[in-house]
């Protein structure tokens, strides 16, 4: 446990970027754009400091304002939470290289606003992660929240009542967070997770804390949109801006995800695991939400919609790794953080490209769109064999673990029911590679996007091929250290 | 010396044809030519590595390239066994013979998109170098789903309604065995602790109870048996012969579908094991959905008035002779099953070159046209006859050797039943192919006013194939030894010598 600044230097950037960019972006509306590209490269190049750090060092620990826990707040880092974080500003800094054009053309009036709010966001997501406080994890929370309900506005005309809706929705998940964290806070006298984590163990048994434990994991799950707390996400994705979704879909529910982890298996110890039987819960209702999400993501004409349900199926994998609880199966599940990400944030920006360069967004209008856009459709082919799990992919390999880890479990109907959703996955997914592909390109001036927005399309699809086959550098240096049965504790937080 | 040479070269082997597609692209529909010129460099390049490791194989050595961890405990690993030379040395040799025919026949035709058939093709034949070098069942794994989705576009290419039903029925075919086959590979890790393929099986009775054994074997043969064409999930190969003809023959005659059951080979022989596929009894059973599959195959090919449906049928027929050897598992039948993959292949892309040729001559597909098109086309149809006469076990032709080794096998391991199977199938491939023969030849029509042959690019690769089915059937060890390769193969899996 090393004393560094690196923990909160992200959180920082992100708070003094946005300040910035919303005085600058009053003076003049093109500055906001850079000052967000240059938060975003600090904070990625730090986080990937930080990475490298934790893995070679070990934890990093940073005291607000000297005073120790449990009565500071401490921000700790290990390197699971340095991995997540990671990802959660890295993939929205490519997205940014497309946002730029997309928000000029989309929603003109908010450029200052959208890239203020982006940073708000992150600023949000990354405190969830990197925070060892389970009050201050909360304000994260709600930051994270305002900000992503205020993005998600701005879109199509439709954006506002999907935005109300999931404000309504989100503000329960958040209350349930919160009276969770009460409970535990009147049951332990702590808000440290740290310190929580040493006290709980002589608290089985008490009603109290599975009350306590149940409202964390409804909130959370809302928050994650886990089956059925999933109703909010495919109407917000579907009418929000191309780039607001883009950049929430890959992360925001993801840093739900990881808080999941990290309370059932860095606060709770493993008897306390058995006790409250969560992880079944969890497991089954995920494993539910693979099918639904699959299924209604076949049913849908539009295809930033289907996406927007694949999403809660992608979601329900995480899911299933989390509750099953297995060292292969939450590999699994947080190696699906990454891949998902990756493949889903591209898949949103080829929608957006197309929208913006066509116009087009049904199912049957994709036909013969290869040829007029190939670099476009180049990443989304792969990012969509990605989400088929195709081998090499990085798809792939997030199920496998998961696979691996339903066995290790011996939840044979779970197994099942993740290798067969894969065919449903092909299933919606083939029959738009075959319009695209196999059908004479329509008569229509349409082209790729420009360079900005190409690059990261193409970025993001071959990185679903590299991180594939590199997958195993994440696993062995990154996520089986973090996730070994006798590391899953908290160090001191 | 030590028989394990660490070597990039099998990686090589793999990446030839990789490093050629985004050259193949790039060179795109503007310059055909050049785009040509890097299939046949890559074709060669690969035909070539693959053909500087025969020595050492045949030596006994074998090179192992480690490229990287993929999974605990797990490593993309390549290496070169008798059986992987085997299978790795038809899909390069006919690779090279292909690009040539592909040449003809879409510029004879006049196909569309013609870089991304160049292209898949090219991705198709990494994936069937990856699979013949795989070490272990997660690398064959990987390579195994490439080969079923870089195929994919080829069986789409003519992108008419047919094309996509048939495109369509390949994925709903493939893809569930592809999950079949992943779920059995994560069994058996969490089983046997490794998922390396060992000559002689990985599995033993201890590890699992006979029923959980059994349905484990069930899962791979779903896994590998699609591409194998084991009845009753055959359907996907006559449907995807609306593909382009080169396709059909290089991928539907010997890639696509001898990777099927070249898993079916390291299924029974490298994670099974002869010992524990006779006490489970699988590979009786086995044995007999092959020897109903080349049974009925021949049967319902008879009924096929397209000639590439007919072919189609034929395939999936001879595939499960190979299938009946490695169920049989004995020291002939392994020998038999290895080399009919071969010679198989040999045979049955000349029928397939031949009926392109014709296509591309007369556009003409169904049987019944096809009277007295031999005197037209005199060198194609002779080819054709090599091909037939081979298929049907005839003395003089390599299908001979390869059926005598399986009918050994079967006499071997005491099994009448599938000896006579094998017999009545040599007389049924006669039934289905001599008449076409003999009505090229002997009979005549005015239907083909002074056509003459295909153009050379198509005819020569067709008279080679030929003439090495022909060689093949003379001296089966003439050239790559292919005999002995497969007697090597024998003797690891089977330990037993067939003298």
């Amino acid at each position: 446990m090393t004393e560094s600044p690196l923990p909160v230097l992200i959180p920082l950037l992100m708070l003094g970027g946005a300040l910035v960019t919303v005085t600058a972006g009053s003076l003049l509306k093109q500055f906001a754009w850079p000052i967000a590209l240059v938060t975003l490269s600090l904070s990625t190049a730090v986080a990937i400091e930080q990475l490298l750090t934790v893995l070679a060092d070990g934890p990093l620990i940073h005291q607000l304002g000297g005073w120790a826990p449990p009565i500071g707040i401490a921000f700790v880092v290990d390197s699971l939470n340095a991995f997540i974080v990671t990802v959660v500003v890295a993939i929205p800094l490519l997205v940014l290289l497309y946002a730029r054009d997309s928000v000029r053309k989309e929603t003109p009036e908010e450029e200052v606003a959208f890239f203020t709010l982006l940073q708000v966001l992150l600023l949000g997501l990354t405190g969830m992660v990197l925070t060892g406080d389970l009050f201050n994890l909360y304000v994260f929370f709600e930051i994270s929240s305002l900000a992503g309900y205020s993005l998600v506005a701005r879109g199509s005309h439709a954006a506002p009542v999907s935005a109300f809706r999931y404000l309504l929705l989100g503000s329960l998940g958040a209350s349930f967070y919160l009276m969770g964290v009460g409970y535990l806070y009147v049951l332990t006298g702590s808000l440290n997770m740290g310190d929580v984590s040493r006290i709980l163990p002589g608290l089985i048994g008490n009603p109290a804390l599975t009350v306590a434990m149940a409202m964390m994991v409804a909130g959370l799950g809302l928050k994650m949109a886990l089956f059925p707390l999933h109703g909010w996400l495919p109407d917000a994705y579907t009418h929000a801006s191309s780039a607001a979704t883009a950049i929430i879909a890959p992360v925001m529910t993801k840093v739900s995800a990881y808080v999941l982890i990290r309370m059932l298996f860095f606060v709770c110890d493993p008897a306390l695991r058995a006790a409250i039987p969560l992880g079944t819960v969890i497991t089954w209702l995920a494993a539910l939400g693979i099918i639904v999400g699959s299924v209604m993501a076949i049913a849908q004409n539009d295809v930033k919609r289907m996406l927007a349900y694949s999403s809660v199926a992608q979601v329900a994998y995480i899911g299933v790794g989390i509750g099953l609880g297995t060292p292969l199966a939450l590999v699994g599940a947080t190696l699906h953080v990454l891949s998902h990400a990756t493949m889903k944030s591209c898949l949103f920006l080829v929608t957006g490209s197309v929208q913006l360069q066509t116009g087009r967004r049904t199912l049957h209008s994709y036909e013969g769109l290869g040829r007029l856009m190939p670099w476009t459709f180049a990443g989304f082919t792969l990012a969509a064999l990605a989400m088929v799990g195709i081998p090499p992919t990085a798809g792939f390999f997030s199920k496998w673990y998961l696979v691996l880890g339903g066995i290790e479990a011996g939840e044979w109907p779970v197994v099942l029911i993740v290798v067969a959703s894969s065919l449903l996955t092909a299933g919606y997914f083939f029959r738009l590679i075959e319009k695209i592909y196999a059908n004479p390109a329509p008569s229509l001036r349409a082209s790729d996007p420009g360079l900005l927005a190409r690059i990261p399309i193409v970025a993001l699809g071959a990185a679903v091929l590299v991180l594939g086959i590199a997958n195993f550098w994440f696993v062995g240096e990154v996520l089986q250290p973090a996730l070994l049965p006798q590391t899953l504790a908290l160090t001191g937080m | 010396m030590d028989p394990t040479n660490d070597s990039i070269r099998p990686l090589l082997a793999l990446l030839a044809s990789l490093a050629a597609v985004p050259l193949i692209v790039a060179s795109g529909e503007k310059r055909p030519n050049l785009r040509e010129a890097w299939t046949l460099i890559a074709a060669t390049l690969k035909a070539g590595i693959v053909y500087s490791m025969l020595p050492a194989v045949l030596a006994g050595q074998t090179f192992t390239c480690r490229v990287l961890e993929i999974s605990p405990g797990v490593v993309l690993e390549l290496e070169t066994d008798a059986l992987g030379m085997i299978f790795a040395i038809v899909a390069s040799t006919l690779w090279l013979l292909t690009s040539f025919y592909s040449i003809g026949y879409v510029r004879g035709t006049g196909e569309h998109k013609q870089t991304r058939y160049f292209a898949s093709f090219a991705v198709c034949l990494s994936a069937t170098i990856g699979i013949s070098f795989a070490a272990n069942l997660l690398t064959f794994f990987v390579f195994f789903e490439t080969l079923t989705l870089a195929t994919y576009p080829l069986v789409l290419h003519k992108e008419t309604r047919e094309a996509k039903a048939g495109a369509r029925k390949y994925l709903c075919y493939t893809l569930p065995a592809g999950l079949s086959l992943l779920l059995a590979i994560a069994i058996t890790w969490s089983l046997a602790g490794t998922i390396d393929f060992r000559a002689g099986g990985i599995l033993d009775p201890s590890m699992a109870s006979t029923g959980q054994l059994r349905i484990l074997f069930i899962l791979f043969i779903l896994g590998v048996g699609v591409k194998a064409g084991l009845m009753p999930i055959h359907a996907w190969l006559p449907a995807a012969m609306v593909a382009p003809t080169p396709v059909s023959a290089l991928l539907h005659a010997v890639a696509v579908v001898k990777a099927g059951v070249f898993g079916v080979l390291r299924v029974t022989g490298f994670v099974f094991g002869p010992e524990l596929a006779s006490s489970l009894g699988t590979g009786h059973a086995l044995a007999w959905v092959a020897g109903i599959t080349l049974t009925v195959a021949s049967l319902l090919a008879m009924k096929q008035d397209n000639l590439k449906r007919r072919l189609a049928y034929s395939t999936v027929g001879h595939l499960s002779y190979i299938v009946l050897g490695a169920a049989l598992i004995n020291g002939w039948s392994w020998t038999g099953a290895t080399l009919h993959l071969m010679f198989h292949a040999t045979m049955k892309i000349t029928l397939f070159f031949c009926a392109g040729a014709i296509y591309v001559r007369t556009h003409k597909q169904n049987i019944s046209g096809m009277v007295g098109i031999g005197r037209q086309m005199p060198f194609t149809m002779a080819a054709f006859a090599v091909g037939a006469v081979g298929l049907a076990g005839v003395p003089g032709v390599n299908g001979f050797v390869s059926k005598w080794g399986l009918a050994s096998g079967a006499a071997a391991a005491q099994e009448p039943l599938f000896l006579g199977l094998l017999v009545l199938s040599g007389v049924l491939n006669a039934a289905y192919f001599f008449p076409i023969v003999h009505q090229a030849f002997f009979k005549r029509s005015d239907a083909f006013p002074r056509l003459g042959e295909a153009s050379p690019f198509m005819v020569a690769p067709l008279c080679i194939t030929a003439a090495i089915s022909l060689l093949l059937g003379v001296a089966p060890n003439i050239g790559v030894h292919a005999w002995e390769l497969a007697n090597m193969s024998a003797r690891a899996v089977t330990g037993g010598s067939i003298g």
